[in-house]
């Protein structure tokens, strides 16, 4: 078991299965299938994340460098997370970009009930270490244990 | 974050709970990343990134009609990005029963909440809104809400406009407040680039594919381009815009790029050269070999690889006025060559409304329809997105596209030769 501390970005506790991606999300690519066509599990659709492509995000600790690409970024992520389709939560090796963030205060304003915790600057150890199908807990003060 | 008295005031509630919302949003967006205090927006006009009404994003629809009953509208009239459907656009029976059943039923809806926000006008869709027919082009300081990523990246970089790359939502948030958190690109520390990116190419790049390049290895990073005033001169004209559009998008959707600067060329590095690059910035050279080494490496994901394309899209970002101009040259001449008289393959060629009006004007747009080519001011990207597009082998020039859909990327010589001979062997 590895321990790490990031910054709180938005707040929570949580236990999940880790899953892994090095390069960054593509929130658009990743999601958009998921959510036009019903895809409760959030099976990811970005064809270049060779780590994510086809796997389930819904309720998986999604463990990223950072979000890319569309800036529909942060509203799909709203969107996700309306529809209960989201990660467990999301942890980022580096500080969080600012659509990984609109989507995530966008959630956190305007949806009730919605918890997908957030922490970014876990360092780049923390991603190297971390792989998919470990168990990762998170804590309110941003301290995320791997094992 | 310092907020005015105001501020403060719309923050616990002063202006109804909507308002007290929206800033809420800002607030916290800004703390995030360390904004010393709120900026008034300066430009004309926004432009947001959500312009379908696609039923997966009914919960933004909701929060539109929030704000709508609330009255918490901009003052700024925007443009917005491109529709999502266009029926002269081939497409089959089914495909057109899903996009009109299943996908974008929230269309007509959606128009309608555009304009009690505060749509500029009917025809205001496309994400190249910079464009001098489009009428939102913003001027070099003024202070920006929008989102879509190629359209920020091109008014913090062409322009000298300053905008973060804000998210969807979060762009209209800022013009209804009518201030944004000062942070990252609005700031002169965050216009500066950690990068030099060293273009040593014996020909000139394809836009397309180095801003693929340089967006894959900088992420979200500034980079400080050298090497293409050999290519591109050192006036900002027609054809220098228009690469630096194209450039931009691709920087922007294969990482996430929001400013760059092109030496002697754009305007902040006109004006400050090298002062912009901070001390501890990288290097990365980019040569013929890394530009074939990056397009060799994207996956063909295309059930047959060896499939006779079906489509054939150009013009993601929308094509300028000049490009759609350099384009029936080139189509006409490619077909006079391969003795056909119309395109092999079915090709749409995608563009601003009022880019299209402009055309029509002109003798060009006749040439462009006799040469089997579809002009539509779609966004192909939103025709793409849906299951019966997946196993469709669609080509296109643009590397926004290739990174969001199944479409497989070529350079604008082979999308000529493929669509004026039919494939890359004529």
């Amino acid at each position: 078991m590895k321990q790490f501390k990031g910054r709180v970005v938005a707040p929570g506790t949580v236990k999940a299965e880790a899953l892994v991606s090095h390069g960054g999300l593509n929130t658009l690519a990743s999601f958009q299938k998921a959510l036009q066509f019903g895809d409760k599990t959030a099976t990811c659709g970005d064809q270049n994340n060779k780590d994510l492509y086809g796997k389930q995000m819904a309720g998986k600790a999604l463990c990223l460098p950072q979000t890319i690409g569309s800036t529909t970024g942060g509203l799909v992520l709203y969107c996700a997370c309306s529809m209960n389709r989201q990660p467990a939560c999301l942890l980022f090796s580096n500080p969080i970009d600012s659509l990984a963030a609109a989507g995530s205060i966008l959630a956190s304003v305007w949806l009730e009930d919605v918890s997908m915790p957030v922490v970014d600057n876990l360092g780049e150890e923390f991603l190297s270490y971390v792989q998919d199908g470990m168990t990762i807990t998170v804590q309110e003060d941003g301290t995320v244990e791997v094992e | 974050m310092y907020l005015t008295p105001e501020q403060q005031e719309i923050l616990s509630g002063s202006k109804g709970e909507t308002m007290a919302k929206v800033m809420k949003t800002l607030v916290m967006y800004g703390e995030v990343f360390g904004a010393d205090k709120m900026v008034p927006v300066t430009s004309k006009h926004n432009h947001l990134v959500t312009s379908f009404g696609l039923k997966a994003l009914t919960p933004v629809y909701g929060l539109m009609e929030q704000l709508i009953e609330a009255g918490a509208v901009s003052q700024q009239t925007f443009s917005v990005d491109p529709r999502p459907l266009d029926k002269n656009v081939p497409a089959n029976f089914l495909q057109n029963f899903v996009f009109n059943k299943f996908m974008y039923t929230k269309q007509d809806f959606y128009e309608e909440q555009l304009k009690k926000l505060g749509l500029m006008e009917e025809d205001a869709f496309s994400c190249a809104c910079y464009l001098d027919q489009m009428g939102n082009k913003p001027q070099k300081g003024e202070i920006l809400s929008w989102a879509e990523s190629s359209a920020v990246v091109y008014a913090n970089s062409v322009l000298g406009a300053r905008c973060n790359r804000n998210s969807g939502i979060m762009d209209i948030m800022g013009s209804i407040a009518g201030f944004v958190p000062h942070f990252g690109l609005l700031t002169d520390e965050g216009r500066k680039a950690s990068w030099v990116v060293e273009v040593k190419t014996t020909k000139k790049p394809e836009a397309q594919l180095l801003g693929s390049a340089i967006g894959m290895k900088v992420m979200e990073d500034v980079p400080y381009v050298t090497g293409m005033d050999k290519w591109l001169g050192t006036e900002l004209d027609d054809a220098a815009c228009a690469y630096l559009k194209d450039f931009g998008a691709a920087t922007a959707s294969n990482g996430a790029v929001g400013l760059y600067h092109i030496e002697n060329l754009t305007p902040e590095a006109v004006e400050l050269g090298k002062s912009l690059v901070k001390e501890d910035a990288k290097v990365y050279v980019i040569d013929d070999a890394e530009l074939e080494r990056v397009q060799r490496e994207y996956p063909v994901i295309w059930k047959n690889p060896d499939a006779k394309p079906k489509l054939c899209f150009v013009g993601c970002p929308h094509m300028s006025l000049q490009q759609l101009k350099d384009w029936t040259d080139r189509v006409e001449q490619g077909l006079k060559e391969s003795g056909r008289k119309k395109v092999a393959i079915p090709t749409v060629f995608t563009t601003a409304p009022a880019v299209r009006k402009e055309f029509e004007k002109t003798g060009d747009a006749e040439r462009l329809a006799k040469t089997g080519v579809i002009l539509s001011c779609i966004c192909p990207l939103m025709y793409m997105n849906n299951p019966l597009c997946g196993p469709m082998p669609v080509i296109t020039s643009s590397n926004k596209l290739r990174t969001y859909t199944t479409a497989r990327y070529y350079k604008e010589d082979e999308i000529l030769t493929y669509i004026t001979k039919g494939g890359l062997d004529g």
